[in-house]
């Protein structure tokens, strides 16, 4: 399944300034495969989604999305990069003043000349699809926070995208709402064949529906493997992020500088 | 040490001068980038025109309430000073040219500025701090177009429309002051009025400079939104320096078109 990759990336890194947040990043994601990227706060996993929309560029290396160099392609390119692509949002990002309905065919309307009937059906499907028909008339303030989150995926696949990319599918949600969620982009990956990347820090939903992780740790990949590798790992790092342990290879406290007892002046006392 | 503390102010002049400078820029790039996109609110009008309610339509009562007080102010003030001269007949002369030249434009910009120019940059700003500027970008969705420009485009068409309603209200105002209240002959008063006001010279001048207004406030309160820091405070900011900037800028523009016209 690596072989087919549908997105690659090959030695990337990127920083702002002289902050690197990614360095020599190089992974595949195959076509039909549900990937997570998986690391501590802060740690470059949304970069990585931005890179593969084109939002920011790389500064070493490339981002190849079937075949392409999305860090080469001019704006008209990469706007049809971007109609292939459906984005889910950390908090949905809904439009707050437009009902679910507007909502779920915004891109339908900015992108096709359907009639208004062919955008309804669309939209009902879609609604349903995350099953949420009967919310078309709601604003997204009278949405639960799961809700405003189906409701803005039901808006992501709105177009059918090739490419799937989850900003925190899971940040917020109780556990019903978000087993809902997790289970609607296990189903819609599987049912519409996307290529999806998932960044997210809740290990063990997570490894539950995806066909493959990647850690991220300083700005590189710490370690990657199936799901089942993954729970078999005996690398330090993985066992204390999986198991959510608070000290470990990764410290529990912060690198002061000076030491405790000349934080409270009493050095050489 | 001695040196750098006489030299620290200026430097934050320097600093302060190159950041303003900076931005003038951006922002003239700003508003070609708003003209090249504006083919979606044009080809799309009801985009526009969904603006144009919420700026213009919207801000009718407090141009149409505002409007008529000034005019009645003027016509309380005028007929004072003018009396002590004995030609209080001139009155409807008075109001007029003050509010077709000067006050009808001017004040209608700095209540646009207020009500709808401030609702613009908080909302770009809030849509931005949400996150729905970038959700529509990844939609391949290009928020200048569709967001922006009809803003701008509203902004610029009810400016206008906005000053002459002032200035309709207000010489209402000031004929409900001068010749109901006061008792002036109703003929004199608008006689002097058709005599003195010329259409090109004082009622169109004043309608440029409503335009004029119109584009420089609906430009600021965009950019601002659309350059506000993504955070509760940034939007707070970014709203208070669109209503300060813009009505600085409106006098300012107001004097060189002034000087320019009159």
């Amino acid at each position: 399944m690596q072989n087919d990759s549908f997105i690659e990336f090959n030695r990337v890194s990127f920083g702002y300034g002289d902050r690197l947040i990614l360095q020599d990043i190089s992974l595949k994601i195959g076509r039909g495969q549900l990937v997570a990227i998986m690391g501590g706060s802060g740690s470059g996993k949304t970069t990585l989604l931005r890179l593969i929309a084109g939002q920011i560029r790389a500064q070493q290396g490339q981002v190849l999305v079937d075949g392409r160099d999305v860090g080469r392609m001019n704006q008209r390119e990469l706007y049809q990069h971007r109609r292939r692509m459906g984005m889910l949002f950390q908090f949905g990002a809904l439009f707050t003043d437009l009902p679910v309905f507007d909502n779920v065919a915004f891109p339908i309307r900015e992108h096709t000349s359907l009639s208004p009937e062919m955008v309804r059906d669309l939209v009902l499907m879609k609604l349903h699809a995350v099953g949420l028909r009967g919310t078309e008339a709601l604003m997204p303030a009278e949405l639960s926070g799961g809700m405003s989150r189906r409701v803005a995926l039901a808006r992501a696949i709105a177009l059918d995208p090739q490419i799937m990319l989850y900003d925190e599918p899971f940040t917020g949600l109780d556990p019903i709402s978000l087993a809902t969620i997790a289970l609607l982009i296990k189903k819609l990956s599987d049912a519409l064949g996307t290529s999806a990347v998932m960044v997210t820090h809740d290990v063990h939903k997570s490894l539950e529906i995806v066909d493959y992780v990647y850690f991220i740790a300083g700005g590189k990949i710490a370690a990657a493997g199936t799901p089942d590798e993954v729970r078999a790992s005996d690398s330090p790092w993985v066992h204390q992020f999986v198991h959510g342990e608070a000290d470990g290879p990764v410290h529990f406290a912060y690198p002061a500088q000076q030491s405790l007892a000349g934080s409270f002046g009493l050095e050489g006392a | 040490m001695m040196l750098d503390n006489l030299l620290a102010p200026l430097r934050h002049l320097g600093h302060s001068t190159i950041n303003a400078v900076w931005k003038l820029g951006v922002m003239s790039r700003f508003l070609l980038a708003i003209i090249a996109h504006s083919g979606q609110s044009l080809l799309r009008f009801q985009l526009t025109i969904r603006e144009v309610y919420f700026a213009g339509v919207l801000s009718l009562i407090i141009i149409v309430v505002s409007g008529l007080f000034v005019g009645m102010v003027l016509g309380l003030q005028g007929y004072n000073t003018l009396s002590r001269f004995g030609s209080a007949d001139a009155l409807g002369a008075l109001v007029a040219l003050s509010l077709l030249r000067e006050l009808g434009p001017v004040l209608a910009a700095l209540l646009f500025a207020s009500r709808s120019g401030s609702a613009m940059t908080a909302e770009i700003g809030l849509m931005k701090a949400t996150e729905q500027l970038e959700a529509m970008s990844v939609m391949a969705v290009d928020p200048i177009a569709r967001v922006v420009a009809p803003r701008f485009w509203a902004g610029v068409i009810s400016m206008p429309i906005l000053a002459a309603l002032f200035n309709v209200m207000g010489i209402f105002g000031g004929y409900l002051v001068g010749v109901v209240m006061i008792g002036l002959d109703e003929g004199t008063f608008w006689s002097q009025m058709q005599n003195n006001v010329d259409l090109h010279f004082d009622v169109i001048n004043g309608l440029i400079k409503s335009l004029f207004f119109g584009i420089a406030v609906t430009l600021i309160a965009v950019f601002e939104g659309f350059d506000a820091t993504p955070t509760a405070a940034g939007v707070s900011s970014a709203t208070t320096r669109t209503v300060v900037t813009s009505a600085l800028v409106i006098l300012a523009l107001d004097f060189v078109l002034t000087a320019f016209m009159f």
